[in-house]
């Protein structure tokens, strides 16, 4: 219960704020269509109350994205192109198989930058370089490569979220490996352990706590690099396609909706990756 | 006779033990360090033989080398100059035979095990059988008293527990050789008096050698056959010496004028060779 009144207080704040720049924001909007309609006796109320509901405002207002939102996710068919849930659900595919594939080599890279140092030189830089470009240039030109290959629908845009997954997995994995204190190596060295041996009885375990944070960075990065492929091949749907299409016909409020969409996708997989932390956690202290 | 006066040698000539008895014989070992502030000498010609059975303590003030003697021993370090053999091998053949266990100044255990999982660590890599491994920790345990603590974690148990149970660790294995660096250095008076006593029982009952590295006097003399006075800058040995009580001493023995005795002349042999002059 604790938790809840400081939360709650800083949503109330935020929608708060919300409402106070949509009114600004809108304002001036609102005043030049109240121009071009030929009116002129409204008062500041009317302005206010029509400054909020506009139907393309500059930034919608919080009841209009939370009416969008319940229309799109809840009274839509999932099956129908404007439904969230049937966007969404073709985002969430893309983003766990990238997820997978870039934990997978994001994990791959750090046993192998651990067992041999000099990789650590000689790829470090590749892999941080790789970080560098915009993955908004990257995207398009990964997209076309892959499709002279054959490859389209769902691959190239889990690639994309692997590129961007794969590296807050290596760094944290790495640091993880690498988290055992000389004490602790220096009794494998008197039990005279193999290097294999080392890793899996002392660097693998210990590097538990640093796999579940790296695990919840590298989703959020994934849920990123799927939205930003949907909006480079924006015809196969999905959250980044919905944005793009919004964009287009200055849907702000179908803007706003599919973005509180993503984020609240993202945080939904962050948080589940949370909970396998605990309950991984929890049976460690209790077993 | 005067114990203390039976057990004053020169350095010289030290009561040693043959070449071929020896456990342990080290023989004109130096060590230095390169580090960024220039070369450090941790240990300067050390020569010393250690007996099988022998409990042999080394004190000296910090940066005397004895910590770096007993890696060394323990291939943890590479010494710069000289020769040491362990059961007659290299350092480094006698770790890959699994010739001793070392206890380090913490307990070292691993938080994710269990007591009973930490003391089956060294069994698991050595490749024991999952009931032998069960026996010897069941054993392990109930040597260091702590039979019926095999399934709490390392953060359930105090500080002397833990040192306890990485010294079960230690012996799962049955090493010949046991290399103790200051294991009770972070335990308060009464739980290292307790520990003594069970380590000095121990001891007895196994048979094992024993170097054991400490801060304390009292400690030293009263667990000891051998106690090595060390002297710092560079490391070197100042004095070797006897100490013959019996090997079911109880801790009165500190009130005696002979256990007083040693301590003197360990107390003496510090001071001498803590001197700075030039």
């Amino acid at each position: 219960m604790k938790s809840v009144l400081p939360l709650t207080t800083v949503v109330l704040a935020l929608i708060g704020v919300w409402y106070l720049a949509a009114a600004l924001m809108n304002a001036q909007l609102q005043r030049d269509q109240f121009a071009n309609a030929g009116r002129t006796d409204y008062s500041t109320q009317d302005l206010l109350g029509a400054s909020l509901n506009m139907e393309r405002p500059k930034l919608p207002a919080p009841h209009q994205v939370a009416s969008e939102l319940y229309k799109l996710v809840f009274a839509t068919s999932p099956t129908s192109k404007r439904s969230l849930v049937y966007h969404g659900l073709i985002t969430l595919e893309e983003t766990l198989i990238g997820f997978a594939i870039g934990s997978a080599l994001g994990i791959g890279l750090a046993v192998l930058i651990v067992s041999m140092r000099w990789l650590e030189r000689s790829m470090m830089p590749w892999i941080v370089a790789s970080q560098t470009v915009p993955i908004i240039a990257l995207a398009p030109m990964i997209v076309v490569i892959l499709n002279q290959f054959n490859v389209t629908g769902v691959a190239p845009k889990a690639v994309i979220a692997a590129y961007l997954s794969f590296f807050p997995v290596t760094v944290g994995m790495v640091k993880g490996f690498r988290s055992p204190d000389p004490l602790q190596l220096d009794l494998m060295r008197t039990y005279s352990a193999t290097r294999a041996q080392t890793f899996m009885k002392l660097r693998a375990p210990a590097s538990a706590p640093f796999f579940f944070a790296s695990m919840k960075i590298g989703a959020a990065a994934a849920l990123v690099g799927a939205v930003v492929a949907e909006v480079t091949k924006s015809e196969d749907g999905g959250l980044g396609a919905r944005l793009l299409a919004g964009s287009y016909y200055g849907q702000t409020v179908q803007i706003w909706a599919a973005l509180l969409a993503a984020a609240a996708l993202s945080a939904a997989l962050v948080g589940a990756i949370g909970f396998a932390g605990r309950l991984t956690q929890r049976r460690v202290a209790l077993s | 006779m005067d114990v203390a006066a039976a057990a004053r040698l020169k350095p010289d000539d030290r009561r040693m033990p043959s070449a071929a008895d020896a456990t342990i014989e080290i023989n004109g070992l130096s060590l230095r360090f390169d580090t960024a502030d220039g070369p450090v000498q941790a240990l300067s010609d050390v020569s010393l033989r250690v007996a099988r059975g022998e409990f042999v303590s080394f004190i000296g003030p910090s940066g005397c080398g004895k910590t770096t003697l007993l890696r060394t021993v323990a291939d943890l370090e590479n010494p710069t100059e000289g020769l040491i053999r362990v059961n007659g091998m290299s350092p480094r053949e006698a770790r890959a035979k699994r010739a001793y266990g070392y206890v380090f100044q913490a307990p070292a255990l691993y938080p994710w095990r269990s007591v009973a999982r930490n003391i089956a660590l060294p069994l698991e890599i050595m490749g024991f059988g999952k009931a032998e491994r069960e026996a010897r920790v069941a054993k392990g345990l109930e040597l260091v008293n702590l039979s019926g603590f095999g399934k709490k974690y390392p953060w359930q148990l105090s500080g002397g527990m833990q040192q306890r149970a990485s010294i079960a660790r230690a012996l799962s294995f049955d090493p010949d050789l046991l290399l103790m660096d200051e294991p009770f250095g972070a335990l308060d008076e009464i739980v290292r008096d307790m520990l003594n006593q069970q380590l000095l029982r121990l001891w007895d009952v196994t048979g094992k050698t024993v170097l054991f590295v400490t801060h304390s006097i009292p400690e030293a003399v009263f667990l000891s056959t051998h106690i090595v006075v060390m002297s710092p800058r560079p490391g070197r040995i100042y004095d070797v010496i006897e100490c013959n009580f019996p090997r079911d001493r109880a801790l009165d023995i500190r009130e005696t004028p002979e256990f007083l005795a040693i301590a003197n002349r360990v107390r003496q042999g510090l001071r001498e060779g803590h001197s700075y002059d030039g």
